[in-house]
Formats: structure tokens, C-alpha cells, sequence
């Protein structure tokens, strides 16, 4: 032994080969990654430059400025022919944001709706749910919105057909009409007053759960807030003498006038989305539901929980963690479909930038834009949806 | 022991109850399910009602005063049914595109040969699985380019160029084998038969069988939704593992590149990639070299599925426990042996719903290529509507329901596919 080590020590052991050292190869590895990488945006610039240069596109972002000569049909700015592609694209991305949130919310409220259903005990209920999810989960997004846009809403009769609704509500092939308020004089106070209701509702849940926590005792804080949320503004309405007026849709010979128009364009991308993504959110709740054991379910019934406080505060809290992180990717997926708006000519921000893209050519910047707003809405929602998932998490020692 | 009377104990019989209900039989099931309370009862009541008034409407308009045959829109013009008459007309379309009707049975050669080789490659007891993997994964996409395409490609030009790269890359080898003291036997046969191996398919690519050529904007329908699907779903497995691979490696650049590939391509929409690869990608190409759409396409699809799939890889990765990779190290094993029997093979066993979900996904997100102006199935259909000849009011509604249907089937045979691997491959997991 100790002749073997002394030997050793006297003659180094033959060393490997350094193609065999892992570190060595790590670096080589990543040595010809960052030079092909680097190669390859090289070339690509040179290429663009040149492609550009042959094309007589000057790159940059100056095009913004110059004027677009088309308007949105649908816009939460006020744009016109006049306005430039940088208000347009501004205009474009309002719109995306808009069906994103209304989409989100409708299609949450779908599919808890049906993902409860699924797992409801009545044979009939949890069937049509079933039969909903594999339906609409199997069928391509963009043939549904065809569909609804195409071969439902474009096929609503003329606005002298109109369906009526409540005798306010017309729907037909322009759109969806309903009643537009008017905000006169003094209507600021309803805006106050709703604030102050939301200002309210916080105080009261807080107030409410520390009640909870020192006394046991519980506030029935849902019919409060409604209460706060409509009574205080509708309070607030008749003191400042109800100075809301409603401009109704009227029947001329040929169209409607007045009122408000939801573009149909919207309708249709708004149910086609809110169905689509409801199916998956659906399949997200129930996955959640089944994942709290049943003992939570025994446990709370035998402690005299009901139905529905079980549900409420003993399943759903806990299935809610298990919900978030997929539910995010569904938020985000939706966002993202909205694109699909460029199908049927929804002015959102690609199909805006696709027409801001036909007339200047500036295919770089357009496409640069557009992932970028794709990029940033998406790490807002992850990081918004990271810090609800944080707020609802296991707390554990 | 007190002798007090205790509160709670009964001094006296209960009253009997009345015997149980059926728990057996039509009355008792629809009892328990469907109208065990007076709100149960409204649920069912509405949802029938529902039902009636979704399903019949879709009924009567398939099946109730459709027309079945006809040559024109006077068959279907004054009916309140389906126009399937329009469908049949067009079928063809819907399957080939604009493909030349002399050339069709290429397209069902192709078709055919997929089907028979897939089929068995599904079914777990057929034998031979490795040789029909690789027949699909090598010889058939080689097969389906020539058929489809004419194949006749005129790599022969590059003959010289090849032969020296290819005894370059050899010299490389064997000089690196000779530096480090091993034997270059193995270095020269592996590089050589992969060498010679591409050879030959690049060759049977350029060899002349005298089909004729058919350009890919001639192709469409179905066609185009299969090859851009199968062509996604081939590119994005391979490249998806290689990503989730380099996004848990410990080489921090590999890392930082695949992670930033990733949540790219994660965090945009198909739409936008398929803009960029139509209309960005020819800019940054060098003059003279020109892509085919199709083409173009098909790598916007295969990037954007392979950053999911890479997410999908890497969740079944962080599933595996450590003492798998300790124990592959401790026999020895390097890290493609490893990687390539202990942990991928369970890593993809665990995610498997994950992988059929994305082939879902991918299959049906093919249909925004209709955008960028190919026209898959879906782009067919909707391309058939501005056909005077069949203009009539229920002939959208017909196209679509078609569509549908052709999407759901494949898209819903999937997910009952991957359900029952999952529950043949749910080994070792089960209590």
C-alpha cells in the first residue's frame, strides 16, 4: 500500500484526455453556441440590411408618425382617418386589451360554471358539461369563430329585422344595439360614490374578518357589499337629481340610430373565445375539485358544514391552488388567441398592425411591436397571477 | 358506576323506519341522479330542456329536408336542411387542395402507407416496433416528400462540395481520436455511415422517378393539414427534448439560450410567428435563396410547438427523483446513456397526456395557416363559400359542420388515444 502510493506521488497518473473533462467540454460546447449564435444574427442583419436597402425600406420606427388614412371600426381612442399608425397601433392595442379582460372574465365564470356541473351529482347536468368540453375542446378556435361570425351573426337579419331584446336591446346584422347612458351635470357624484363603495367593501371585509377571528362570529359580507356596491351610487343618482340620461337605439328606414353598437366582429371573437377557453377552464376546476381528497369533503360534513359552505370554504380554497397556475396559462392563452381577431377583421393590435404592415411594408417593426406587447402582457399577467397564487398559497410551517 | 339515569341512553324502542328505498332499477337510479331534490328536479327538468333545444335543431338541420345529390345550388336552394350535396362536390377539394386529379393517387399512396404504418405503431402488441418507428420516422417522410413534391431535386450538383465536407469532417474525427490515444475505428464508422446515410437519401431525392412536379401552392385541404400537423409534431418532439435538456443543463449559456427560447416563442402568438415567417424570414435571407411558403410555415409551427413541447419534456424531467440520476452515475453511465435509458424513458412515460395534449394543440392550430394564405382544410372550406355555384343560405353552415366534424374526430381520437396509454403505461404509480 504504501509503496503504491509512494509511487504515486513519485509519477503523476497518466491524465485523461481533456476531450473527456466535462468542464472542458462544457466550455467548447458553449464556446461554438455563442459563435453559431453570433454568426447567425450577424448574417441575418446583413441579409435584412441588404434586403431592405434592394426593397427601399428605410428601416426604424419613423413610419409611426405619418398619417394612416384608415380608421378602426371599433376604438376606446378617438382616431380617425387623420390619426397616425402610432395612434392606430395605440388604438389596436385597447382593443386587444379589452376583449382580453371581458374575455378572461366571461370565460372564468363559463367554466367554473361547467366544471362544477361536471362533478354535479345530477346525471343530466354533468352530462351536457361533458358533452360541452369535448366538444368545444376538439374543435379548432379559428372554425369557431367563422362560425359565429360567418354563419351566426353575419346571417342575423337586416336592422329593420332586428331581434329585440327587452324593447331596448336590438341585435342584427350590424351589431349588438343597447341604450347608451349619458352622463349630465353633476354625475361625477356617482362616480364618487362608487369609489366609495369599493373603499367601503374593503374596510367591511377586513372589519369583518377580525370580528370573525376574536368573536366567532360571522357578517354576511357578500349582501353588504352588493348592497354598498348598487345602493350607494343609486343613492348617490337621485341626490344629485339623476342627471343619467339614456340615448336609445331608434329604428330609421334603413339602420339604427343612436345607442350603442357593439361591432359584431366583437360579439363574435368575444363568444368564440369566452366557449373556447370556458371548456379548458372547466376541465381546470374539475381537475382542482378532485384533487382535495374526499376526507376534506367527509370532514366538513361531519363538523355540520352544508353543501354549500363545504364547497365554499373547505373545497374550493384548497382546490384553488391546485386551479391558479394552469388557469394562468389559459388567461394567457386567451390573450393570445384574441389575436385570431385577424380573421375577421377585429381591429385589434394584429390586425391593425397587419394593415399598418400592408401599406408602409416596415414588416420588421410591425412584427417587432406586436411580440413585444404579446411579451410584456403576458409577463404581467404571469407575474399578476404569481402573486395571487403566493396570496392563496399553503401557508406552512 | 352511578345508577342515575344517563340523559342520552333511550329508556324505550324507536319507532321503526320505513324500509329503504330501491337502490337498484331504472326508478331508483333516475330517483338518486336526477330528482333527488325539488332543485335537482328544476336542474334536470332545465337541462332537458337544453338539450331539446341545442341537439334538435342540429338533427334536424343534418339529417331533416337536406339534399344528398346534386349538381348545383338548385338542389340545396329551398331546403332547410344540410346542403351535403355541396360537401360531396367538393370533397375532393377538401382532401387535395388544388393537386392535380391526375396526380391524386399519389396523395392516397401517401395517405395509405401512413395509415398502415401508424396503425401498428399504436397498437402496443404488434412486434416489431422499432423497425416501424424508424420506417416512419425515416423512410416515410423521405417517401411522402418525393410523392408529393415530384421529388427530382438536383442535389447531384452538390456532389463535390458534399464529398469534401464529408471527408473533412471524418479527417476532424479521426485527427481528434489520434490526439486523444483512441481508437478511431468506431469515430470513422459512426461518421461514416451517418455521412453516407444522408447521402443516400439526399440522393434518392434527387434521382428522377418521372413523377411530375407539383409546386406546394397546388397543395391544400386535408393534405396541407397533415403535413403541416405530422411535420410539427416530428420536429417538435426531438427539438422540444433537446430544449428542455438545455434548460436544465448546467452550462449556463446553453441554459440562458434555451430559456430565452422558450418563453419567446411561449410567450407570443402562432398568428404573429406565422406573419414573421412569411413575410420577416425572406428578408433575412441571403439574395437568391428563396423559401417555399409551405416551407416557411412549417418552421414557424415546428419552433413554436417545440418550446411547448420543451415545457412539457421539462415538467417529466423535474418529475424523475434524484436518486435516479445518482444511481445511473453510480453504474457508470455518461450522460446520453443515461439521459437516453434511465431518464428519458420515464420523464416521457410521465408526461405523456402532456404530449398528445401539444400534438392536439398543434393539430388544431394548423388552421391559422389560411391566414398567411395556405389553404388547409379549413382554408378550403372557407374558400369554397365565395363559389357562386353553391351559393346558398345554409352552405356555410354545411362547410362548417363538416369541418367539425373532420377536426373533432381527429382531435377527440387523440385524447382517447393518450388516455389509454396512460392508463397502460400508469405502472409502479398506482396505490
Amino acid at each position: 500500500m504504501a509503496a503504491n502510493s509512494h509511487a504515486n506521488t513519485d509519477k503523476p497518473a497518466e491524465k485523461g484526455s481533456i476531450f473527456n473533462d466535462p468542464k472542458v467540454r462544457g466550455i467548447v460546447y458553449q464556446v461554438a453556441l455563442v459563435s453559431g449564435l453570433a454568426y447567425l444574427v450577424w448574417s441575418i442583419i446583413q441579409n435584412a440590411a441588404r434586403n431592405l436597402e434592394k426593397q427601399n425600406i428605410a428601416s426604424g420606427f419613423g413610419f409611426m408618425d405619418g398619417t394612416a388614412g384608415f380608421a378602426p371600426n371599433q376604438s376606446l381612442i378617438d382616431v380617425s382617418a387623420a390619426s397616425t399608425y402610432g395612434e392606430i397601433f395605440i388604438a389596436g392595442l385597447l382593443n386587444t386589451l379589452l376583449m382580453a379582460v371581458i374575455g378572461i372574465i366571461f370565460a372564468t365564470i363559463v367554466g367554473f360554471i361547467m366544471g362544477i356541473a361536471r362533478l354535479s351529482n345530477n346525471w343530466v347536468v354533468s352530462k351536457i358539461a361533458t358533452v360541452y368540453i369535448e366538444i368545444v375542446r376538439n374543435i379548432p378556435l379559428l372554425l369557431q369563430i367563422f362560425f359565429w361570425y360567418f354563419a351566426v351573426l353575419r346571417a342575423l337579419p337586416h336592422p329593420k329585422q332586428s331581434h329585440v331584446f327587452l324593447s331596448e336591446f336590438y341585435l342584427n346584422n350590424r351589431g349588438f344595439f343597447m341604450p347608451k347612458p349619458i352622463f349630465g351635470e353633476g354625475s361625477e357624484l356617482i362616480g364618487y360614490a362608487l369609489v366609495a363603495a369599493i373603499v367601503g367593501i374593503f374596510a367591511l371585509i377586513n372589519w369583518a374578518k377580525k370580528r370573525q377571528m376574536e368573536t366567532g362570529k360571522r357578517f354576511p359580507v357578500l349582501w353588504t357589499s352588493l348592497a354598498l356596491l348598487f345602493g350607494l351610487p343609486l343613492v348617490a343618482y337621485f341626490l344629485s337629481g339623476m342627471p343619467v340620461t339614456f340615448d336609445h337605439p331608434v329604428k330609421t328606414k334603413f339602420s339604427l340610430k343612436g345607442g350603442m353598437r357593439v361591432i359584431p366582429e366583437f360579439v363574435g371573437l368575444l363568444l368564440a373565445l369566452t366557449i373556447y377557453t370556458g371548456a379548458f377552464i372547466a376541465e381546470i376546476v374539475r381537475a382542482g375539485i378532485l384533487a382535495v381528497s374526499h376526507g376534506q369533503t367527509e370532514a366538513a360534513h361531519a363538523l355540520g358544514l352544508r353543501n354549500g359552505p363545504t364547497l365554499r370554504l373547505v373545497i374550493i380554497p384548497q382546490a384553488m391552488r391546485v386551479i391558479i397556475p394552469p388557469l394562468t396559462s389559459q388567461y394567457l392563452n386567451l390573450t393570445k388567441n384574441s389575436s385570431l381577431a385577424v380573421a375577421i377583421a377585429y381591429p385589434d393590435i394584429v390586425s391593425a398592425g397587419g394593415t399598418i404592415l400592408n401599406q408602409t411594408g416596415q414588416a420588421i417593426e410591425v412584427i417587432g411591436i406586436w411580440m413585444i406587447v404579446y411579451l410584456s402582457i403576458s409577463l404581467l399577467i404571469s407575474l399578476f397571477m404569481n402573486w395571487y397564487n403566493r396570496s392563496i398559497a399553503m401557508v406552512e410551517r | 358506576m352511578s345508577d342515575k339515569s344517563i340523559a342520552y341512553v333511550r329508556t324505550e324502542m324507536a319507532p321503526e323506519l320505513p324500509a329503504p328505498d330501491n337502490t337498484h332499477g331504472p326508478v331508483a337510479w333516475m330517483t338518486h341522479n336526477l330528482f333527488s331534490s325539488i332543485p335537482h328536479t328544476i336542474l334536470t327538468l332545465l337541462g332537458i330542456y337544453i338539450i331539446y333545444q341545442l341537439s334538435w335543431p342540429l338533427l334536424k338541420f343534418s339529417f331533416y329536408d337536406v339534399a344528398w345529390t346534386g349538381e348545383g345550388r338548385e338542389a340545396c336552394a329551398g331546403k332547410t336542411g344540410a346542403c351535403w350535396a355541396y360537401v360531396r362536390a367538393y370533397f375532393s377539394q377538401f382532401v387535395y387542395g388544388r393537386y392535380p386529379v391526375a396526380e391524386y393517387w399519389r396523395v392516397d399512396i401517401v395517405f395509405a402507407v401512413g395509415a398502415l404504418g401508424l396503425i401498428p405503431a399504436l397498437i402496443p402488441s404488434v412486434p416489431y416496433k422499432r423497425f416501424n418507428i424508424l420506417f416512419m420516422l425515416i423512410a416515410y417522410p423521405v417517401m411522402t416528400f418525393i410523392l408529393l413534391s415530384g421529388g427530382n431535386l438536383s442535389f447531384e450538383d452538390y456532389l463535390v462540395e458534399y464529398s469534401i465536407l464529408f471527408v473533412v469532417i471524418v479527417a476532424i474525427g479521426v485527427a481528434i481520436a489520434v490526439a486523444t490515444k483512441s481508437n478511431p475505428k468506431p469515430v470513422v464508422l459512426t461518421l461514416g455511415g451517418i455521412g453516407i446515410a444522408i447521402a443516400l437519401i439526399l440522393g434518392i431525392m434527387s434521382y428522377d422517378f418521372g413523377l411530375t412536379h407539383v409546386e406546394t401552392d397546388k397543395w391544400g385541404g386535408f393534405l396541407v393539414t397533415l403535413v403541416i400537423a405530422v411535420t410539427g409534431i416530428a420536429a417538435s418532439l426531438p427539438l422540444g427534448i433537446a430544449l428542455a435538456l438545455g434548460r436544465r443543463s448546467n452550462m449556463p449559456i446553453i441554459r440562458l439560450v434555451s430559456v430565452i427560447f422558450i418563453e419567446f416563442w411561449r410567450g407570443v402568438p402562432l398568428i404573429t410567428v406565422l406573419f414573421m415567417s412569411s413575410v420577416v424570414l425572406p428578408l433575412f435571407l441571403p439574395e437568391g435563396v428563396t423559401f417555399d411558403k409551405l416551407l416557411r410555415a412549417l418552421i414557424g409551427v415546428a419552433l413554436f410547438s417545440a418550446a411547448y413541447m420543451a415545457e412539457v419534456v421539462r415538467g417529466g424531467l423535474q418529475a424523475i427523483p434524484k436518486g435516479q440520476y445518482e444511481g445511473a452515475s453510480a453504474l457508470g453511465l455518461t450522460f446520453w446513456q443515461s439521459t437516453g435509458l434511465i431518464i428519458m424513458p420515464q420523464a416521457l412515460k410521465l408526461v405523456i397526456p402532456g404530449i398528445v395534449n401539444t400534438f392536439i394543440g398543434l393539430f388544431k392550430d394548423t388552421t391559422l395557416v389560411l391566414i398567411i394564405g395556405l389553404f388547409d382544410l379549413l382554408g378550403q372550406v372557407q374558400f369554397s363559400f365565395t363559389d357562386a355555384k353553391w351559393s346558398t343560405p345554409n352552405t356555410s353552415h354545411t362547410g362548417y359542420l363538416f369541418a367539425a366534424i373532420v377536426f373533432w374526430i381527429f382531435c377527440f381520437g387523440m385524447s382517447r388515444y393518450s388516455i389509454f396509454m396512460e392508463n397502460r403505461l400508469h405502472t409502479g404509480h398506482k396505490r
